[in-house]
């Protein structure tokens, strides 16, 4: 019992399974509110995942659609049998845009949390297992970026890339991730820093396993607990920072999609004549689904950590970083 | 007590040093992002059809034919003189933009703030007192779908129901456009500035003008107070000092209102300076929507005419009230807390 042999390679398929059994086991002892919250929200998010997807079959129209049979629909039509949300200034049909804005919305944030988790994590990784020059800068940099306003950071590189790559889910999406990847590198790096000093990865280095090895086998699988939890809450802030850009006029082309950002901008001068239909409905929409992937992120990260010690944005949690790195200096 | 002024001093300058490479990061990234990305800002601004002469006459007005490196040691000694830019498109300073806009932003997210710590502290506290009740699980919903909503879209709500449907409140502006062109300015502010001149109405009007703005950013902000304050106050019952209190007796109201809700408020001064950057993110929202005349609107205007200089400055100005707030912030804690030290 000295040393932690590490696994031989056999047994490689069957230690990962059980860490990922290990990863989940958490979830499915979860109990009362925390429970709750989490299946509401894995409902509310899969409902909407099913609307972005069956799009084409249930929404009664095309995103941009006025006209059917040659006939204009009526501009500003209060919620009738024929448009069940109304309609915009435009003529188009309320109820068709908020459902095709929900495949606006979710191809945004999956595009953005692939890269910002890509970039993030591996960052956060090796800065935070190999130290040095390299760590200390890039840790200077991520937190200028987190010092910054996000919205504000996301609007100047949607801004940027408007004329480079034109407004679309690619601009919006990388705007979006700029923002978050500072946030995955920050709690990857720290969580590292912790677990290169443990035991086990000690034991591994003495045994002469090279650094690749043991951040793959060791680190890796200890530190990715900590990414659902986040990638979600994240997801959730990107839907809103996507419906801030796209209020702002830095979001999607509005011939290329219907987003709910966009939507409400044009409602806010419908408002004056007590025109709602226009704004409430793509509005809940955003609400709905941010509410459902924040329930069910807070859900996950109380139950991968139930002392709420690693709260990405708890004020202890800045403590720790800051006497990490004075011990560090 | 001396050695705790000398010490509290140390931090001050040592916090102040640590201050000067990251505001030089960020006027290097902002620089990065807005100079060196690719593409012709100038012919932008002026709309794509100026004539080539123009556009390289303005170039060597704003110093844009220079090499790279020189334009960036330009940029940082004009910051340094607190000469943040020229607007391409207007030809105004951004000095004077941060000037006659800044007092809107400043009252605006005043309030908001004040709004937000009334609402975030009183829920967060009695969501975390009573945890896994039903007014947990109320202040908690709360807390979410408050994060949930788009801080235009609760504004447009409101615009909606208090403004055309119940005819209560404007919708739009600092103030009704008599008063506005008839009041004194001393501070910028409306609210105090109608005050000092002893001029109620205007006092009403513009208080008026603000409560939808004020409190639509305000109770959004009000999430993340929600959701900290909650969680502290959950860790701090966990506390051994907690246990401690209970073990010689005291009764629990006094453990949890003296002890307790003390300690947990503490963090709040460090969530009030993360917040500023929300509310000045949110300033720029709530401005739009409310037709606010703020830095965030003018922001949105020059965002909209492509104006590099104009967005490259006010992004300038964000970025130093960002890292302000977060040294004040660090003073205060440090004054308040004498565990923080270097």
């Amino acid at each position: 019992m000295a040393v932690t042999t590490p696994p031989a390679e056999a047994n490689q398929r069957t230690s990962r399974l059980t860490g990922v059994r290990r990863a989940f086991a958490p979830v499915a002892e979860a109990r009362g509110m925390t429970r709750t919250m989490l299946w509401i929200g894995a409902g509310i998010t899969l409902a909407f995942v099913l609307i972005a997807l069956l799009a084409p079959v249930i929404a009664p129209y095309d995103f941009d659609t006025f006209q059917a049979n040659g006939k204009r629909f009526p501009q500003l039509a209060p919620p009738s049998r024929d448009h069940l949300m109304g309609t915009n200034v435009q003529s188009t049909d309320v109820l068709s845009r908020v459902i095709w804005g929900t495949q606006t919305e979710l191809k945004v944030v999956i595009v953005s949390l692939i890269i910002s988790i890509g970039v993030g994590v591996p960052l956060g990784l090796f800065s935070g297992y190999f130290g040095g020059k390299l760590d200390r800068i890039l840790v200077l940099i991520m937190d200028a970026l987190l010092v910054f306003p996000f919205l504000l950071l996301a609007i100047v590189i949607a801004f940027l890339l408007a004329d480079k790559v034109g407004q679309g889910i690619l601009t919006a999406a990388i705007a979006i991730t700029v923002v978050y990847i500072p946030l995955y590198f920050r709690v990857v790096r720290n969580h590292t820093i912790s677990i290169r000093e443990e035991p086990f990865v000690e034991a591994a280095r003495a045994l002469g396993a090279k650094p690749m090895t043991i951040i793959r086998k060791y680190v890796f699988f200890n530190v990715v607990q900590n990414v659902p939890p986040l990638a979600t809450l994240n997801a959730a802030d990107a839907i809103l920072t996507l419906a801030a850009l796209g209020f702002l006029g830095y979001g999607i082309q509005p011939t290329e999609g219907a987003e709910w950002g966009y939507d409400v901008n044009r409602a806010v001068s419908d408002a004056a004549s007590g025109i709602w239909w226009t704004g409430l409905f793509p509005g809940l929409a955003i609400v709905l689904l941010v509410t459902g992937l924040t329930l069910l992120g807070e859900g996950l990260s109380e139950t991968v950590n139930p002392v709420l010690r690693k709260r990405p944005v708890a004020p202890v949690d800045l403590e720790a970083t800051r006497s990490i790195e004075i011990e560090e200096q | 007590m001396a050695s705790k002024g000398t010490s509290l001093r140390k931090y001050a300058l040592v916090r102040l040093a640590l201050v000067i490479p990251m505001l030089f990061i960020l006027l290097t990234m902002v620089f990065l992002l807005m100079r060196v990305a690719p593409g012709d800002p100038i012919s932008a601004a002026l709309g794509g059809h100026a004539p080539q002469s123009q556009i390289d006459e303005i170039k060597a007005q704003l110093g844009y034919d220079e090499p790279i490196w020189k334009q960036y040691f330009q940029y940082l000694g004009q910051i340094a003189r607190g000469n943040l830019g020229t607007t391409i498109t207007d030809r105004r300073p951004v000095t004077d933009v941060v000037r006659e806009n800044g007092a809107a932003t400043l009252e605006l997210t005043f309030y908001a703030m004040l709004v937000a710590l009334i609402v975030g502290v009183t829920f967060g506290l009695l969501a975390g007192r009573f945890r896994d009740t039903w007014i947990d699980g109320t202040g908690r919903l709360f807390g979410i779908v408050i994060y949930a909503m788009p801080v235009f879209f609760l504004g447009l709500m409101a615009q909606l129901f208090f403004g055309s449907y119940l005819g209560w409140l404007p919708t739009s502006d600092r103030a009704s456009p008599i008063v506005e062109a008839t009041m004194e300015t001393h501070t910028g502010l409306f609210t105090v500035d109608s005050l000092i001149n002893g001029d109620w109405d205007a006092f009403v009007d513009s208080v008026k003008h603000l409560i939808l703005p004020a409190v639509t950013l305000g109770l959004v902000t009000a999430g993340v107070f929600i959701r900290l304050i909650r969680v502290n106050v959950i860790r701090t019952m966990k506390d051994d000092y907690i246990e401690a209190a209970r073990a010689r007796g005291i009764d629990e109201r006094s453990v949890v209102y003296q002890h307790a809700f003390r300690n947990a408020l503490v963090p709040v001064i460090t969530v009030v300076g993360l917040t500023v950057a929300l509310l000045l993110s949110g300033a720029v929202l709530t401005e739009t929507t409310f037709n606010w005349p703020g830095i965030g609107k003018t922001l949105v205007v020059y965002l909209q005419n492509r104006d590099y200089a104009a967005v490259q400055g006010l992004i300038v100005v964000f970025a130093l009230v960002v890292v302000v707030a977060s040294l004040v912030i660090d003073f205060v804690n440090a004054y308040i807390d004498p565990r923080i030290r270097y």
